[in-house]
């Protein structure tokens, strides 16, 4: 049994109004099977109520994989920052006692308007910044006052590219190993640079245009490996992920999202936990046709890896068209999340997240490897915030599902069945040819699209960014046409219950729930940081950057920037010892469409149907391209 | 044998009824400007020396009902609402709006969609028949109210997106604010 207790507070400003949610709970035995939480039943309101003292977390505790911990040396390689994916940083200059006084150090404009959902890496001294199309790479000099530019490299991407981006010409950012700085372009190329001079040493183009295909993804160096996948959920491309060697740039393997298992990598070694991923060649059997062919399961987003185990963690995108009608079956592996031996590509073991999506819940989200006390033992998991809205915690050697808890108000499904794992899609929610279906909780960006959480070991914490939007959708007939988009579904995006469009929620792993959230009136597009100095990093999409105490979610400091935050927030010790802040300030991306690409908010389909959502984003954001450094005076 | 004024009547008649069916007239073989638009077609306003009229190619399309609502089923069918959404955009840019990055001509909108455009439209060169390109364009062009309004589609069967083309006002064709001063004498 559990309980709770609300408690209602207005942020500082008076600007989001805090919902703060304290769990007194034991942990729910067995089966959790989820309980979607009821409409309506949150409301905002605004007096001001003191927040209570956040439970004291004595009791058992989640804590980040040593392996998979990065070094805490004060830099940021890649931007999750460590192979747990845990974007956590043991520097504690800045805490919640002189947050307060957090002040911009540097700016610098990336001369690019387009929505910068990129990650600043922090390497010797330098700090790398990609921006969208066309991908310029800046490299500045921490060591001088005002970060004067080292080099940029211009990749120079095809401009037709931006025809085939489904949601804004976006990058996830650049990671650095052995000497140098691996991006990848909106075009399909995966270029490594040299870090110190900028120099090109290998360009390699791993996909096609004309297929539909782009590169939006971060890619992740793991060993000799580059990891990279393509996007393209919404073109009909055929999903993969590709390993380059780390050294030349040549393809060493490539895992398709769907085919024949010679395809997708499956062999002997490949041991699903559930009997619904097991079977011959599924990547074929489960689709009409050729339909596979065509059929999505890329991977445009974040990749974990184990050293302990050697096994790679991602999740394929959606499958392809929207309009489920056009594709009975389960259509995998789409929407599946795979391990994989990072040197072959062999799946080890695989788990399909939503089968036959009807809504667009990509499973790209991030895998976020932590060691979890469960039942009088140390279960190895991985955390995963779904787009379906489930939050799934999930034994990393083997797929076997612990829990999938809502994080978010759900309605088109029911629920997750751990004895089998099937999702249970809520029949009055299925989109049917010609019918408009009304009020599908999660909208198709989900509960949360591809903006990283945070993991504090200090709290035991998962910080997630998130949406909270609902829809109506049309299904139409969707024509194959190449290098077109592929979707059949009229879509119209709304807030969900309560008005807000945004959370950011504390979870805790151990109890499978929130401990607080945190309402922001528009979607929380941005990442999170969380650091040794209990505080938690993030931005709003008009343009706040925020600080929160990471035990008990009030905002201790915040500071306006120039435009909306979607990017990723990182910290990092500069050269001087300081511990600095840094964040991309520019509004875009899926949410931010309606102000980057200057669209049409009378037509409530524009963006695939999420400018009907943000109508009034034009008014609070204009467009941006800057990067913000903060430190304390 | 009729009298004059009764031939007069007749053939008056029939001009009206002509002229009045045109809009619902559904035509099979419709003969499309002649032009492949690659001669007539001006991207520029800045014109150097004396000021030269380029003669405005007609779309016989913009005066035919049945012509638009087909262009309206091709602008699904052929995917450009995939990119567009229904006018107001999404991977390419809206086209109820105001703003024309290569103009709002129908000769400008049909070689858009024949030659394609440099950031990501793509070139249907070869794809789409030409007379369905010039009902194509005739629907884009209603999307901004640039159509007349007896023309432009008045119901969308689907859920409603945006307001109907026929409730559109236009906001600022091509050539619209051009200032008197600014012709050439
Ligand atoms: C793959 C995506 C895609 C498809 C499909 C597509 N477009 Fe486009 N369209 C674009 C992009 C991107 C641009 C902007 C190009 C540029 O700025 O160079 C554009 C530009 C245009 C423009 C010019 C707008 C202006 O401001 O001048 C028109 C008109 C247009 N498209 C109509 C169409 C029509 C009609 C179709 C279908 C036959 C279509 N598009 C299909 C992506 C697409």
């Amino acid at each position: 049994m559990s309980q709770s207790v609300r408690f209602w507070w207005s942020g500082r400003a008076g600007v989001a109004a805090l919902l703060v949610t304290v769990g007194i709970c034991g942990c729910s035995k067995g089966g959790a099977r989820a309980e979607p939480r009821r409409a309506g039943a949150d409301t905002v309101r605004t007096d001001t109520v003191t927040p209570p003292a956040a439970p004291a977390p004595g009791g058992p505790r989640a804590t980040i994989p040593a392996d998979a911990a990065a070094p805490e040396d004060g830099q940021w390689t890649r931007p999750a920052r460590d192979y747990a994916s845990t974007r956590y940083s043991g520097l504690d200059q800045i805490n919640t006692g002189n947050v307060a006084q957090l002040r911009v150090a540097a700016t610098f404009s990336t001369g690019v308007l387009r929505g910068q959902e990129a990650a600043p890496i922090v390497v010797n001294n330098t700090m790398y910044v990609i921006t969208p199309f066309p991908n310029f790479v800046y490299a500045l000099d921490l060591t001088q006052p005002g970060l004067p530019v080292k080099w940029t490299y211009k990749p120079k991407p095809m401009a037709a590219a931006q025809g085939v981006a489904c949601c804004d010409v976006v990058n996830r950012g650049v990671v650095y190993a052995d000497g140098k700085i691996i991006l990848n372009t909106l075009d399909n190329h995966t270029i490594a640079v040299d870090a110190e001079t900028g120099r090109e040493v290998w360009r390699t183009r791993v996909g096609d245009i004309n297929l539909g295909e782009s590169l939006t993804m971060a890619p992740l160096v793991v060993k000799d490996k580059v990891l990279v996948g393509n996007s393209g959920g919404e073109f009909g491309v055929r999903g993969w992920l590709t390993a380059l060697d780390l050294s030349t740039g040549k393809l060493a393997w490539r895992a398709y999202g769907t085919g024949p298992d010679k395809d997708v990598l499956i062999g002997p070694r490949f041991h699903p936990f559930y009997a619904k991923d097991r079977g011959t060649d599924l990547g074929v059997a489960t689709w009409p046709g050729d339909m596979w062919k065509i059929g999505g399961g890329g991977a445009w987003g974040w990749i974990s890896y184990d050293p302990a185990l050697d096994l790679v963690y991602y999740g394929t995108s959606n499958p392809g068209p929207w309009n489920p009608a056009q594709r009975p079956g389960d259509n995998k592996w789409t929407i599946t999340l795979f391990a994989r031996d990072p040197d072959t590509g062999e799946a080890v073991w695989a788990y399909q997240i939503t089968p036959h999506d009807l809504h667009d819940y990509d499973g790209i989200n991030e895998s976020v490897l932590l060691d979890v006390p469960w039942h009088g033992q140390v279960r190895h998991v991985l955390l995963r915030p779904e787009r379906n809205g489930y939050l799934y915690m999930i034994d990393r050697a083997t797929g076997e599902v612990l829990y999938a808890n809502p994080f978010g108000y759900i309605n088109s499904t029911t629920g997750v069945d751990l004895r089998t794992g099937r999702l249970q899609y809520a029949a009055d929610k299925e989109p049917e040819l010609g019918k408009v279906v009304r009020d599908i909780c999660p909208a198709a960006p989900g509960v949360k699209d591809w903006q990283p959480s945070s993991f504090s070991p200090r709290t035991g914490y998962l910080y997630i960014p998130h949406q909270n939007l609902c829809m109506d959708v049309e299904s139409v007939e969707a024509s194959y046409v190449a290098g077109t988009p592929f979707v059949g579904m009229n879509v119209k995006m709304k807030a969900g219950p309560g008005g807000h469009r945004g959370e950011l929620t504390a979870w805790d792993p151990v109890g499978g729930k929130p401990v607080w959230i945190v309402k922001e009136d528009l979607p929380v597009w941005s990442g999170t940081v969380a650091t040794a100095g209990d505080l938690v990093f993030y931005g709003t999409m008009d343009g706040w950057f925020k600080a929160l105490d990471a035990r008990t979610g009030r905002e201790l400091w915040k500071f306006k920037t120039g435009s909306g935050i979607i990017g990723q927030p990182v910290t990092y010790r500069g050269p001087d010892g300081k511990q600095y802040v840094a964040v991309l300030s520019g509004v875009g991306g899926w949410s931010g469409g309606i102000v980057a690409g200057d669209l049409d908010a009378r037509d409530s389909s524009a963006a695939l149907g999420f400018v009907n959502a943000m109508k009034d984003l034009p008014a609070r954001s204009t467009k941006g391209g800057t990067l913000y450094v903060f430190a304390l005076p | 044998m009729m009298g004059r004024k009764l031939r007069g009547a007749v053939a008056l008649a029939a001009a009206l009824a002509a002229l009045g069916c045109q809009r619902e007239t559904r035509r099979f073989r419709e003969s499309p400007p002649a032009a492949t638009s690659e001669t007539a077609v001006s991207m520029s306003e800045l014109v150097p020396g004396p000021k030269t009229r380029d003669l405005p190619i007609r779309n016989p399309y913009e005066r035919n009902a049945y012509a638009v609502s087909e262009g309206e089923r091709l602008f699904n069918a052929y995917n450009c609402s995939g990119c567009h959404s229904h006018g107001g955009g999404g991977i390419g840019p809206a086209l109820m709006d105001d703003q024309w990055i290569y103009g709002s001509d129908p000769e400008n909108i049909f070689s858009t969609i024949v030659e394609g455009r440099p950031n990501g439209m793509p070139t249907f060169r070869g794809k789409i028949p030409n007379y369905q390109v010039w009902q194509i364009v005739a629907y884009v062009r209603s999307l901004s109210g640039l159509l007349p309004k007896d023309i432009a589609p008045a119901r969308d069967d689907h859920m409603v997106a945006g307001p109907e083309p026929q409730r559109t006002e236009p906001l600022r064709p091509k050539h619209a604010f051009t200032p008197a001063a600014a012709e050439h004498p």
